[in-house]
């Protein structure tokens, strides 16, 4: 979706933990992104790259973690794991399923040069 | 400087006769007798920042949500709605939905209910234009390249409106199904406006946003006749994609449903105060 924004609020919190930590270079991002975040991990890459220009992780390298899809079932009332945002309940088949988790943007760690 | 959050002058434009900080003044003459006229412009690009020094770690664990800059913006601009016991509804979906005419229609059904509104858009300030005609404040946020509003912008917005007690804030935002389900704004609830004439499967095509909407607004309600549209269709994808969400049909065209829509806010902004009571 709006990975260019992704980037951009992944930039400020870069920029802000190495302020604090007083580090002058970041060379590894890693991130989790959930499976319904509705990130396509080929432009948050392409965005990062740019965003980060002239920042402290300028050439940093973004490494994206996967995180599951989890949904309530309306019909079993059960907690699933599905694939895709769309899948129908793997226990019972309901169709009224409501994301639980899974929507998950946060960045986990940075290395440090 | 912002006393909020510290941004500097470049990265906001407003265009407005109720004038304050880093915003550059704007005469619209045609507007006169209107209080409020607000324009505000983002065409942002990130600063860079020099580092000096360097640390002996080779991890930092952050463990930091991506968008908690955002979030930290959209729970203070809370705090001061809840304060005031203000209804906020961030109202989303495509473009082209009937958004500003059903926000029009119902600014003239609410009499005199005390509201203002923030128009989200990427250029132009039409839609404050038409709100404004009603009567209503209204602040426009012009976000240039960016395809949502954010928690700072409408923080900024909220300063401008010097919102009344005990009223309904009505943030529209920029049309988009897909972007603005991220960006809490501090709301109390998002309100999806959807047109009859979009396709039953667009609850399928954009689940995030239906996911996230705690009322979806049937609207055009009154086109439904002329364009072979399974109304009952919609509602099981809405539900689908989002078991909870309640649906109210309507038109703002013909007033159809628009009872319902009243009796919807007027309960809402009831349990806002509620909880404005309890603080």
């Amino acid at each position: 979706m709006h990975e260019m924004s992704l980037c951009e609020g992944m930039r400020s919190v870069i920029e802000d933990q190495a302020r604090h930590h007083n580090v002058a270079r970041i060379t590894r991002v890693r991130v989790e992104i959930g499976r319904f975040a509705g990130v396509e991990t080929k432009a948050l890459h392409f965005a990062f790259d740019v965003v980060m220009r002239g920042s402290v992780a300028d050439g940093a390298e973004l490494v994206t973690l996967d995180l599951p899809g989890r949904a309530l079932c309306y019909d079993c009332m059960k907690e699933v794991e599905i694939d895709a945002r769309l899948d129908p309940c793997p226990l019972c088949g309901g169709g009224k399923l409501m994301p639980q988790g899974g929507d998950e943007m946060r960045i986990k760690d940075l290395e440090v040069a | 400087m912002c006393t909020v959050c510290g941004c500097s002058d470049g990265e906001t434009k407003v265009h407005g006769h109720s004038h304050d900080h880093h915003h550059h003044d704007h005469d619209h003459g045609h507007h006169r007798h209107h209080h409020y006229h607000d324009h505000h412009h983002y065409g942002h690009g990130p600063a860079g920042t020099e580092v000096p020094g360097m640390s002996q770690e080779r991890l930092i664990e952050i463990e930091t949500d991506i968008l908690s800059k955002n979030d930290r913006y959209a729970q203070a601009n809370r705090a001061v709605l809840t304060a005031q016991g203000v209804l906020a509804l961030n109202l989303v979906s495509s473009p082209g939905s009937g958004k500003t005419t059903l926000l029009c229609k119902t600014i003239e059904a609410l009499g005199n209910q005390p509201l203002a509104v923030i128009e989200g858009d990427q250029q132009t300030q039409n839609d404050a234009d038409r709100i404004r005609a009603t009567g209503a404040r209204a602040v426009q946020v012009n976000t240039g390249k960016g395809c949502h509003l954010d928690g700072h912008m409408v923080g900024h917005a909220m300063e401008h409106l010097a919102l009344e007690a005990g009223s309904i804030l009505f943030i529209e935002n920029v049309g988009n199904l897909v972007c603005p389900a991220a960006f809490d704004l501090g709301e109390d609830a998002k309100v999806a406006i959807l047109s009859v004439t979009e396709g039953e499967d667009k609850p399928l095509k954009y689940p995030d946003m239906f996911t996230a909407a705690r009322l979806a607004i049937l609207n055009k309600i009154d086109l439904a006749p002329h364009c072979d549209v399974n109304l009952d269709l919609y509602e099981t994808n809405l539900r689908r994609v989002n078991p909870g969400i309640e649906i109210l049909h309507l038109s703002a065209r013909t007033g159809e449903g628009m009872a319902e829509w009243l009796a919807w806010l007027r309960t809402h902004l009831a349990e806002k105060a509620i909880q404005e009571a309890a603080q």
